[in-house]
């Protein structure tokens, strides 16, 4: 037991699904050409005005029930002062002193341990712009670009308590947060795109107490797996100046990916934001019943969606949570399921083929090209035996890369497994004369010798006989001898 | 709470200004006037009541979620002190 505790907070930006930007027009599309999708009011022109998106107001709302939050019926803006240049008009609008949602949390799982972690609050805010530098970083660069596209996209900043003690339990509920975010369609979710983007802030103190220690927060993550790699690398750095008698300054520190180390960035003033209310764009007055409404019309989140598997199908939670952990793949099973209900196979071939194939190509399941309808269609070729499981896998993958029927794969490539026993028996014969030691072995006692006598036939037939018939008539076989 | 002429120096520090010694002197003097004149609202009970965003009962003023177009390229980066790359180019900032 570490005689150290570490005390960690992460403070998530998810960038809202609306199709245009929080107080103007201007569209969110990700990938465009810089400053083309820009206008006074994101640009933060004298003179501009917003107007509050109502779609992003009805997102964030969704956002914050899903996380078992409470809504607050009178929020508005507030404006958060500072000058940087990915920030047009000196200003944030974002709600500093009412969060639309607060006092919420989700519930995570690490080690077969569940533990539930609470969310402070999840406010509305505008995405600022975007900096690309001339250098290879910021302090590096002689000067740096700015692309405004980004500027004043909706976002909202999800905050927990600081009640996450390892770079593991911050990876689980980064992966919860995201699937019920997905789930609830209030986000793309993509971190390579930006659509989210985590903080962490750690400290560590010794074990038993309750003091917090001074914090670091660790910017510049860009996977959930860096996520988890900058914690637990953070957390050993803050220990070990301890140990040698040093103090932890409380400063911002980026990630490098490729060091695996997290490094100085800019020392953390106390920062004076001079906030105030946003008295240009109205204030936010919901009704309980509308809010009532929204949490009616919720879907089904990630763990009820678990717990139906396991329950309605029998499924071990483990698959069950891995399975629902992303809408694709929950999506993906039930649609297998409608045309071949027999939960544990399908659950078997996700677990193992299409997860296997997904991350060794490094591809979203989007990208895959098997269908539902397609790996349906496997599965009762392999029930009805016309080939075997193993000639299945090889099938899979070939849908898998190329999208093609499995009847037609099996077709083309003449994989018809070998059932018919008259078929099989002239193969059986010469397979018993051919080893006789082995049928002796057999014989006496020694019943494994039967899996040596099964692999020359699958030998002899180049994999194409059914290994399930070739082992009962074995047996016979050999009985009656 | 009296205004210090350092308490002049961070505002002008955190608006971009530059002030002269003069300027700050008297700007230090007309913020607590001002301060004066606005503190005679401390003597108001104001425990129960709700910050006033706006001035007008003014509440959930909306836009629908459509697409509008903007400025072209152009226009987007025609006050830019200096462009590059379609971008705004600005020196470094740390």
């Amino acid at each position: 037991m570490s005689r150290y505790e570490a005390v960690i907070g992460l403070e998530v930006h998810v960038e809202l699904k609306t199709a245009t930007k929080l107080f103007c027009g201007c569209s969110t599309e990700f990938g465009k050409e810089p400053n083309t999708q820009v206008c006074p009011v994101c640009l933060g022109l004298p003179g501009s005005t917003g107007v509050l998106n109502k779609r992003a107001v009805e997102l964030a709302v969704k956002a914050g029930l899903a996380l078992n939050c409470e809504i607050g019926t009178h929020t508005w803006f507030d404006r958060k002062n500072y000058f940087y240049p990915d920030l047009p008009k000196g200003f944030q609008i974002s709600q500093i002193f009412r969060p639309i949602a607060h006092n919420g949390y989700l519930d995570i799982e690490v080690n077969g341990q569940e533990k539930r972690i609470h969310i402070t609050r999840a406010h509305i805010e505008e995405d600022p712009g975007k900096l690309i530098h001339t250098g290879e970083s910021i302090t590096t660069s002689f000067a740096s670009y700015v692309d405004y596209n980004r500027s004043g996209i909706p976002l909202i900043e999800i905050v927990s308590e600081p009640e996450i003690r390892s770079g593991e339990e911050a990876k689980a509920y980064l992966e919860k947060l995201k699937s019920i975010l997905e789930y609830t369609g209030v986000s793309d979710v993509k971190m390579e795109q930006g659509s989210l983007r985590c903080d962490a802030n750690i400290s560590v103190r010794p074990a038993g107490t309750t003091t917090f220690g001074t914090k670091t927060e660790i910017k510049n993550m860009n996977s959930f797996r860096a996520v988890q790699r900058a914690i637990e690398y953070e957390i050993d750095r803050q220990i070990e100046l301890l140990e040698d008698g040093g103090t932890i300054i409380a400063e911002t520190r980026g990630w490098d990916e490729n060091k695996g180390i997290t490094v100085s960035m800019r020392s953390k003033e106390d920062p004076d934001y001079r906030s105030f209310l946003e008295h240009e764009i109205s204030d936010i007055k919901l009704t309980p019943e509308w809010i009532e409404e929204v949490r009616a019309a919720l879907p089904e989140l990630p763990d009820a969606r678990k717990e139906r598997l396991v329950k309605e199908h029998g499924l071990p939670a483990y698959d069950a949570g891995i399975i629902t952990g992303s809408l694709a793949l929950a999506e993906f099973f039930d649609a297998v399921y409608e045309k071949y209900p027999d939960a544990k196979t399908i659950s078997n071939w996700i677990m193992g083929e299409l997860l296997r194939l997904l991350n060794a190509r490094n591809l979203e399941l989007s990208q895959a090209k098997i269908t539902p309808e397609g790996l349906a269609k496997l599965l009762e070729l392999i029930k009805k035996g016309t080939i075997s499981n193993k000639m299945g896998k090889e099938v899979f993958e070939l849908m898998f890369e190329e999208g093609n029927d499995p009847e037609q794969i099996v077709k083309e490539r003449g994989m018809v497994q070998i059932s018919d026993e008259e078929q099989l028996a002239q193969i059986l014969t010469e397979v018993i004369a051919q080893n006789p030691k082995s049928v002796a072995d057999f014989q006496s006692g020694k019943k494994q010798a039967i899996g040596f006598l099964v692999g020359q036939v699958m030998k002899a037939t180049k994999g194409q006989a059914n290994p399930g018939v070739v082992n009962t008539m074995l047996r016979n076989m050999l009985a009656e001898k | 709470m009296r205004i210090k002429a350092e308490d002049v120096e961070k505002l002008a520090l955190m608006s971009r200004l530059e002030l002269t010694e003069e300027e700050k002197a008297a700007y230090t003097e007309s913020l607590n006037a001002s301060l004066d004149y606005m503190h005679s609202l401390t003597k108001l009970v104001t425990d129960t009541v709700e910050p006033a965003v706006h001035v007008l009962p003014m509440v959930n003023v909306f836009r629908e979620d459509r697409v509008e177009i903007g400025l072209d390229h152009k226009q987007a980066l025609a006050n830019a002190p200096e462009a590059e790359a379609g971008s705004f180019k600005v020196p470094r900032i740390v």
